[in-house]
């Protein structure tokens, strides 16, 4: 019998976990990237990932109390077991991570230290410097390479995803391209893993690298795969505005006590530090006394989003709020900031330590994603247990399986058996908002537990029948075929190139204009609509769409111009599943529905494409809520005015 | 063509080109291009409108969405390699003005701040060109499985918290662990040579980055358990003794790496470690 074989589309965390378990497990992995694994939008994570800690725990916390955290966080969107099952490893994580020589930052006693993170009272997220993303990646990178030196792990770098193919109902391997000598082809295996992580180029400008087109996503999409909540897009209330790209400006400087504030004064003028504190307006410390400046991530941009678009305060009647570390010791920050103050002071060309950032919300993450299903655990209680209060006990312990249980196959599968979605783009744990230093957590864990479904059901599922080599050739040439004449017509439309109606640039810029406009922070079925309306116009010129290089040869403008295509499907699910729930929730934010409805929308929102009409239909699923009763998520916001602001937390 | 290097002014002078720039202005962009592997070179020029803020990239991107020259002929879009777009994924080096560098940190404002200042842009010598200002750099990563860059752990079961560490070891392991194998110190290092076949990799110069990882997993507490592996490639051919001294690397470093202190200890340990292995033989 063959090797056991499993694809892993995406070499970011989600992808690399998943191949260091994979290989670890015995199942050969192919490890398909856009870019050298190492370049991998995960190195772009500055802040740190969450778990309980032996401190925490003994002020109060718990597992429990971090996956209370993650589905108040997300608005009681999330199915819940799943959430529970990760809370509860993320300390295994951490340790695991440790080993692999992650250089967390230490105490005094070289312990690993902790910083405070949005959306808990307690110090819970683990860093190393700040570029934890980077190190996180760089430590499984190298886990990685040691597997792909040991022959276990097989590296196709510089080749993109095209298509998976599916057989007898279920995926037997992909079809992808090499984007150098562009050869378009056919690989099998028992199991493919999608880990392409997000969308953000679908908005143009956004936090996320110039890879993450959501263009994988789409073509599992229009191959049949469901796509879970698409509107559920966070925006980060603090980047800093650039000319091709917003540079994330992590949530760790709100953490380490940066203040968000803007003067009282419209359009003052005057240099930030000669304002006096009486003059200027902490209004998220003034809204929100419990939590101040560190209101998790949606509460913060629709606060900085009204202060500037609404109320016209912003900086120099500008879109943009300070946000100010200068009262703190420079040679502290220098410690604990030290690479994300960097990143502000090289491409803005100010120092941070000395004068306030000027930041504004930025598109930086997509909750939604493929929709994959769970096995559920064994902690089922009669009935959903009220809000956890927090730094009271935990009504059960963290072990192994009470969330989900370990090794089905079921976990983290797409609706098409055989291919799986691991991180980012799997819509599953964050609900209808992440919490800062989450998105690391999900995407290691799911290549660690989920990974090992994946190798069970390569093992006893229906590749046991049938393993790879069995499946027909005829299967593989078919899909290579469509994927060639896709090819051929864009090479060949060159030749009609030089129109703006149809050049891809153009029409990739309007959407991202769009999108940015209608589907960000604050919707409204008008103008929804309206946005609609411009994705199908966008659609028919992309129908006719030129590209201006017909080489055969390393041609990006080909890539990028079939990536654009596919950018505006999620575009469609993005703007129909926006205008389909007629509430807020989390990132989420109705203007002509400004409430909650439990009642009619706690539920998924089910993208699926339908291949006769060329378009996208939105449903609703139910979710799994039978763990903790919804509340109102109001993280103590007052309205009174006088409230006397706090300290951030440090 | 302009010919100061803007790495090597004063973060003042950096400063005062960045308030002087002109919003609105145009650039000229000169790019040093090839078809293909075995293909020759050839020279084109791009005029390219700035505003505040732009960089490299911003001013690539622009000239793909509408790739014609100065002279007027249409040509087109040119292919680089980028990513993170900030400075974080070492995907986006190549030849700036002369100097190896990122290409997103480069802010117009900074090189080009007048009106009419032209930019020179080239692949990378140092490797292979796949297309344009694309190369492939699959030898640095080589390079990285060469020296064993990584922490030998037991498999991924849970078996508790890794060893404990001072801070001030962390603060050195965390520094060295900041590479981003961008290769900006293999470009600058005369004594790194292209070198087009992947037979030759194991014998010719391994590079300062591989080596100041070596030191990185030497020391680590689990990471040493290779350490004599790893010094015993270092000794050999391509090792450190290839070394010529010339201090280019850590001088071209984007995170300011301590390259060169990195290669000394190296290069200590290398010697202690043949001493030793001859009084065993």
């Amino acid at each position: 019998m063959a090797q056991q074989r499993v694809i892993i589309v995406g070499g970011g965390l989600a992808g690399l976990a998943g191949s260091v378990r994979l290989a670890e497990a015995g199942v050969h992995v192919d490890l398909f990237s856009l870019v050298p694994v190492k370049r991998s939008h995960s190195v772009c994570a500055q802040g740190g990932i969450n778990a309980c800690n032996d401190v925490a725990r003994q002020q109060g916390y718990s597992e429990y109390e971090h996956f209370d955290e993650t589905i108040y966080g997300g608005d009681f969107l999330a199915d819940q077991h799943p959430v529970l099952e990760m809370a509860n490893w993320a300390p295994k994580i951490i340790d695991l991570l440790d080993r692999m020589g992650v250089p967390f930052n230490r105490t005094s006693e070289g312990f690993r230290d902790l910083r405070l993170f949005g959306g808990s009272l307690f110090k819970r997220t683990h860093f190393a410097g700040a570029t934890t993303g980077q190190q996180l990646i760089y430590a499984l990178d190298e886990q990685a390479r040691r597997y792909e030196s040991e022959g276990k792990v097989t590296k196709y770098e510089y080749w993109e995803f095209l298509r998976p193919v599916i057989e007898e109902g279920r995926c037997v391997g992909i079809v992808a391209q090499d984007m150098r000598t562009m050869q378009i082809r056919a690989f099998r295996a028992d199991a493919v893993v999608m880990a392409t992580g997000g969308c953000g180029l679908v908005y143009g400008k956004s936090t996320n690298s110039i890879i993450c087109t959501g263009a994988a996503a789409a073509r599992c999409f229009k191959a049949g795969a469901w796509y879970g909540n698409p509107e559920m897009i966070q925006v980060h209330p603090t980047a800093i505005p650039g000319a091709d790209k917003l540079r994330l400006m992590s949530e760790s400087a709100r953490g380490e006590g940066g203040r968000v504030w803007v003067p009282r004064k419209p359009g003052d003028s005057r240099d930030p530090k000669n304002i006096p504190d009486a003059e200027r307006w902490y209004f998220l410390e003034e809204k929100y006394p419990a939590y101040g400046n560190i209101v998790p991530r949606d509460i913060a941009t629709r606060e900085i989003f009204d202060v500037c678009v609404n109320q016209g305060l912003g900086v120099g009647g500008e879109n943009s709020v300070y946000l100010d570390l200068t009262h703190r010791d420079p040679e502290y920050l220098q410690r604990k900031l030290g690479g994300i103050l960097e990143i502000y002071e090289k491409f803005v060309g100010v120092d941070p330590k000395r004068t306030p950032m000027k930041i504004f919300p930025a598109v930086h993450y997509s909750m939604g994603g493929l929709f994959t299903t769970f096995a559920k655990g064994r902690y089922n209680p009669t009935q959903p247990l009220p809000k956890h209060k927090s730094g009271s006990a935990a009504p059960l312990g963290a072990e192994v399986g009470l969330g989900m249980a370990m090794g089905e196959f079921a976990n983290a599968q797409t609706n098409i058996p055989g291919l799986y979605a691991f991180g980012e783009v799997n819509f599953a744990y964050h609900g209808a908002n992440r919490l800062g230093a989450n998105a690391l957590l999900s995407c290691i864990f799911d290549g660690l537990f989920c990974g090992v479904s994946v190798a069970n059901y390569v093992r006893d599922g229906a590749p046991k029948a049938r393993p790879h080599d069995q499946i027909p050739q005829g299967a593989f040439d078919r899909e290579v075929e469509i994927e060639a004449r896709r090819y051929k017509e864009l090479a060949a439309s060159a030749s009609r190139s030089g129109d703006e109606k149809t050049n891809p640039y153009a029409i990739h810029r309007e959407l991202g204009n769009e999108m940015t406009a209608a589907c960000t922070v604050v919707k409204s079925e008008s103008r929804l609509v309206q946005c609609l309306e411009k994705i199908a116009e966008l659609r028919e010129r992309f129908s006719r769409v030129a590209v201006s290089d017909a080489a055969a040869w390393t041609n990006q403008t080909l890539n990028y111009a079939r990536a654009v295509g596919d950018m505006l499907i999620v575009a469609e699910a993005i703007a129909k599943g926006s205008i389909a729930r007629k509430e807020s929730r989390g990132a989420h934010y109705r203007t002509d529905y400004p409430t909650r409805d439990d009642a009619n929308y706690m539920k998924t929102t089910l993208a699926k494409y339908d291949e006769g009409t060329d378009s996208v239909t939105v449903e609703f699923a139910p979710i799994d809520a039978s763990l903790i009763a919804p509340t109102a998520r109001t993280y103590g916001k007052t309205d009174k005015k006088d409230a006397k602001p706090v300290a951030a937390g440090v | 063509m302009l010919n100061f290097s803007p790495s090597e002014g004063s973060a003042a002078a950096a400063a005062a080109r960045r308030a002087s720039a002109k919003p609105g202005r145009t650039i000229r962009v000169s790019v040093k291009r090839c078809e293909g592997p075995g293909q020759d070179s050839r020279w084109e020029t791009f005029s390219v409108k700035v505003d505040r803020g732009a960089n490299v990239i911003s001013v690539l991107q622009q000239i793909a969405a509408n790739p014609v020259t100065v002279e007027g002929k249409r040509t087109t879009p040119v292919v680089w390699d980028s990513g993170c777009l900030e400075e974080v994924c070492g995907a986006c080096t190549m030849v700036i003005n002369g100097k190896v560098r990122q290409s997103c940190s480069c802010l117009m404002d900074e090189y080009a701040p007048g009106e009419g200042d032209e930019i020179t842009l080239e692949p990378m010598t140092k490797f292979p060109v796949v297309r344009d200002l694309w190369v492939d750099r699959s030898r640095l990563f080589h390079n990285l499985a060469r020296v064993k860059a990584w922490v030998p752990i037991d498999g991924t079961y849970y078996l508790g918290a890794g060893p404990r560490e001072k801070p001030q070891q962390q603060e050195v392991r965390y520094k060295l662990s900041e590479c981003m194998s961008c290769g900006c110190c293999l470009e600058a290092c005369p004594q790194f040579n292209l070198e087009e076949n992947p037979a030759d990799w194991n014998t010719a110069f391994i590079g300062a980055h591989a080596i100041s990882q070596a030191r990185l997993f030497n020391e680590h507490e689990t990471g040493k358990a290779l350490r004599d592996e790893r010094l015993e490639v270092l000794m050999g051919p391509g090792g450190v003794s290839d070394c010529g001294n010339a201090q280019n690397c850590v001088k071209v470093c984007p995170k300011h790496i301590p390259l060169t202190e990195s290669i000394a200890s190296v290069g200590r340990a290398v010697t202690l470690h043949g001493l030793t292995r001859w009084f065993k033989a």
